[in-house]
C-alpha cells in the first residue's frame, strides 16, 4: 500500500520526517441506521501535515464524509485512534472548525457579520469587539465586506458558501474541515470557489481536510489525494496532486492522473483502462 | 456530424432605452395590499349585518344592536369600570401565562437533553393536553383556596403542555447541519439550547405561545364564568356573568366584546409584531 511508485518521485522522503498535524490510525467506523449497523470505514490510517490540502476522494458509501464526520468529533471510531496535535479526538471542538455542505449551516437569525462572530463568542475565544474585527477582516477576504448586515436568506449558495468559509477561518482551527463543501453549488460558481479557497490558502496556509466526490476536485483543490473503496472504506491509494490547479485543467498530465485515479478507485485494469477513455468528461464521476 | 441549417451570428447590445424596467403598483392596489384594511372592512360587514340582524330581530334582552353594545361598551371603558375588570383579568392571566412558559420551557430542555425528559415530556402531554384546564378548577379551589393561585394553577395547565409541545416539536425539527454547527463551537447543555435550539425553533415556539395565550384566555373567562368572583375582586367573566343575571345584555355583549378586542389587539400588535421582527426578518416564515 505504502510502496513507492515509479514516476512519482516528488515527495521527498528526507522532509516527511517533521511529526503531523493530524493521526488517522486504523480507524474503523459504524453508524446505525433504525435496523442495521453499517460499517463505514475499516482500518483507515493516513496522516495529515501543517499546511496541507488533503482529499478524501471516493465513490458515494466509501465513509468519506463519516471519517471527518469523525475527524470532527461527532462520531467514536469503533477501533483506531484519531490524534490531533498531540491530543486525542473525543468529542466537538472549535480547534476543528467543519464547513458543510448545506446552506442551513448559517443560522438564520444571524446577520452575515454575526455569522462569523458566532464560533468566536460561543467558544469564548474573543471578546465581542475583537470578534467583530476579526469577522470584518476575514469578510473582506472573501469579498463580503459589503454583505455584512444582511441575512443569510437574502444571499446566493455562493455567497452562503463564502460566509461559511469566513467563519470557519475566522477561528482560526488547528484544522479545517470541508464536507463537500461545493457540491450544492452550480458549476460555474464551484469553479470560482475552488479558485478563491486556492487564493485563500496561499493567503493563510490553513490546513485543510477536504471531502468529495468528483475527481476533478479533488485535483485541482488538494495537493494530497487519499482514495477510498466503498462499502466499507479502506485506503487505495495516496496520490500527490499539488502540481495541479484549476489552469492545468483538461492538461496531459491532469488527464493522465485523472485516468489513473479512476482505475484506482474502480478497480479496472491497467491495461484496459487508458485507451477507452477519451474525453475528460468520461472520467468524472457523478460531478 | 450534423450541420445545424441555420447561420451563427452575434448581435451587439444598444443601451436599452424608453423601456421601463419598474413601474409603480397603482394607489388602489397599495392599499389593498394592507392587511389591516382587509380586515377593517371584513370587521365592518360584520358589524353591519349585526344592526340589520338586531332590528329584524327588535328584542333588546336577546339581541342588543351594534350600536346599543358600543355605548353600553363606551359607558363600561368611562365609568372605569370595564378596564378595572379587565386589569384584574389581565394580571392574573399574565402571571399564569408566564409560569406556563417558563415550566414549559424547563421540561423541554430536560425533554431534549435525556431519555428521561423525553418519556415524561411525552407521557405527561399526552394524559394532560386532553383534559380541558377547566375541570381542574374545582380540585384547584380545594388545594389553595378562593383566589389568585387557583385560577393561576388552571392557566398554567392549560399553557404548560400545548407550549411544551410546541416548542418540543420545533426543537426536533432543528436540522442536523445546523446542531452539528453548534456543537461544533463546543457549546453544550443550556447555552445549546438557548443559542441554538430556541432560535431555530422559533417559529414552532411563536405558534405554541399563540395558541397558549388563546388557551389561557378562554379558560380564565370561563373560570370567572362558572366560579363567578373567584379571585374575590372579579374580573372580565365576572362582569358577563353579573351582567346577565341582571339582564343587561349590551353590558354582556360590550364584555364579550372586550374579550374579542383583546384577543385581536393581542393576536395583531404584540405577536404580530414579534414574528415581524424576528421569524419573518430572519426568512423563516412568508
Amino acid at each position: 500500500m505504502n510502496a513507492p511508485l515509479p514516476g512519482h518521485t516528488v515527495s521527498n522522503p528526507d522532509a516527511v520526517l517533521a511529526p503531523a498535524l493530524l493521526h488517522v490510525d486504523n480507524v474503523s467506523l459504524q453508524y446505525r441506521t433504525a435496523k442495521t449497523v453499517v460499517q463505514a470505514t475499516h482500518q483507515v490510517s493516513f496522516q495529515v501535515d501543517p499546511a496541507d490540502r488533503f482529499v478524501l476522494l471516493g465513490p458515494s458509501g466509501c465513509g468519506k464524509s463519516t471519517l471527518l464526520k469523525a475527524v470532527g468529533g461527532f462520531m467514536k471510531p469503533t477501533e483506531g485512534q484519531i490524534v490531533l496535535d498531540g491530543q486525542r479526538v473525543e468529542g466537538p471542538g472549535p480547534d476543528r472548525i467543519v464547513v458543510f455542505q448545506e446552506f442551513d449551516q448559517l443560522p438564520p437569525w444571524k446577520t452575515v457579520k454575526q455569522n462569523v462572530m458566532f464560533p468566536l463568542l460561543a467558544s469564548r475565544t474573543l471578546k465581542r469587539d475583537e470578534a467583530e474585527a476579526r469577522a470584518m477582516h476575514y469578510l473582506e477576504k472573501v469579498g463580503l465586506g459589503k454583505f455584512a448586515d444582511a441575512y443569510p436568506h437574502t444571499l446566493s449558495g455562493g455567497m452562503k458558501a463564502r460566509v461559511a468559509i469566513a467563519r470557519a477561518l475566522a477561528m482560526q482551527p488547528k484544522i479545517l474541515l470541508m464536507d463537500e463543501p461545493f457540491a450544492a453549488l452550480d458549476a460555474l460558481t464551484r469553479r470560482k470557489m475552488q479558485e478563491e479557497l486556492l487564493l485563500l490558502w496561499e493567503e493563510v496556509r490553513f490546513t485543510l481536510l477536504f471531502v468529495t466526490h468528483s475527481i476533478e476536485e479533488a485535483l485541482v483543490v488538494g495537493n494530497r489525494i487519499l482514495l477510498l473503496s466503498p462499502h466499507p472504506g479502506r485506503v487505495r491509494a495516496e496520490v500527490h496532486s499539488h502540481q495541479y490547479d484549476l489552469h492545468s485543467l483538461g492538461g496531459d498530465a491532469f488527464q493522465a492522473t485523472a485516468r489513473r485515479i479512476h482505475r484506482l478507485l474502480f478497480n479496472e485494469e491497467q491495461a484496459a483502462a487508458p485507451e477507452s477513455i477519451e474525453h475528460f468528461a468520461d472520467i468524472r464521476i457523478a460531478y | 456530424m450534423n450541420h445545424p441549417l441555420r447561420q451563427e451570428y452575434e448581435v451587439v447590445l444598444e443601451p436599452l432605452s424608453g423601456v421601463t424596467l419598474e413601474r409603480e403598483i397603482g394607489f388602489g392596489q397599495r392599499l389593498w395590499q394592507q392587511g389591516w384594511l382587509r380586515k377593517g372592512v371584513i370587521l365592518l360587514l360584520l358589524a353591519v349585518a349585526w344592526e340589520i340582524a338586531a332590528r329584524l330581530t327588535d328584542n333588546d334582552l336577546l339581541l342588543p344592536s351594534f350600536l346599543q353594545t358600543a355605548r353600553a361598551l363606551v359607558e363600561g371603558m368611562l365609568s372605569g369600570e370595564l378596564p378595572a375588570k379587565v386589569g384584574v383579568s389581565l394580571v392574573v392571566l399574565i402571571k399564569g401565562y408566564l409560569v406556563g412558559i417558563v415550566l414549559a420551557f424547563g421540561l423541554t430542555t430536560l425533554a431534549v437533553s435525556t431519555q428521561f425528559g423525553r418519556d415524561l415530556l411525552g407521557t405527561l402531554t399526552s394524559m394532560f393536553n386532553p383534559l380541558p384546564a377547566i375541570a381542574l378548577l374545582p380540585l384547584a379551589l380545594l388545594w389553595f383556596g378562593l383566589g389568585d393561585n387557583s385560577l393561576i394553577f388552571v392557566l398554567v395547565h392549560s399553557v404548560l403542555w400545548t407550549m411544551a409541545l410546541n416548542t418540543y416539536t420545533g426543537f426536533l425539527g432543528v436540522s442536523d447541519t445546523l446542531r452539528m454547527a453548534g456543537r461544533n463551537y463546543g457549546l453544550k447543555g443550556v447555552r445549546f439550547v438557548a443559542l441554538i435550539l430556541i432560535p431555530a425553533a422559533l417559529p414552532s415556539i411563536l405558534s405554541g405561545l399563540k395558541i397558549g395565550w388563546a388557551f389561557a384566555w378562554r379558560t380564565l373567562i370561563a373560570a370567572e364564568l362558572v366560579f363567578g368572583a373567584t379571585s374575590g375582586k372579579g374580573g372580565l367573566g365576572w362582569y358577563i356573568f353579573q351582567n346577565r343575571n341582571e339582564l343587561y345584555t349590551d353590558k354582556v355583549f360590550a364584555g364579550l366584546a372586550v374579550v374579542i378586542l383583546i384577543g385581536l389587539l393581542v393576536e395583531n400588535l404584540v405577536f404580530a409584531t414579534l414574528e415581524r421582527v424576528t421569524v419573518k426578518r430572519w426568512g423563516m416564515q412568508r
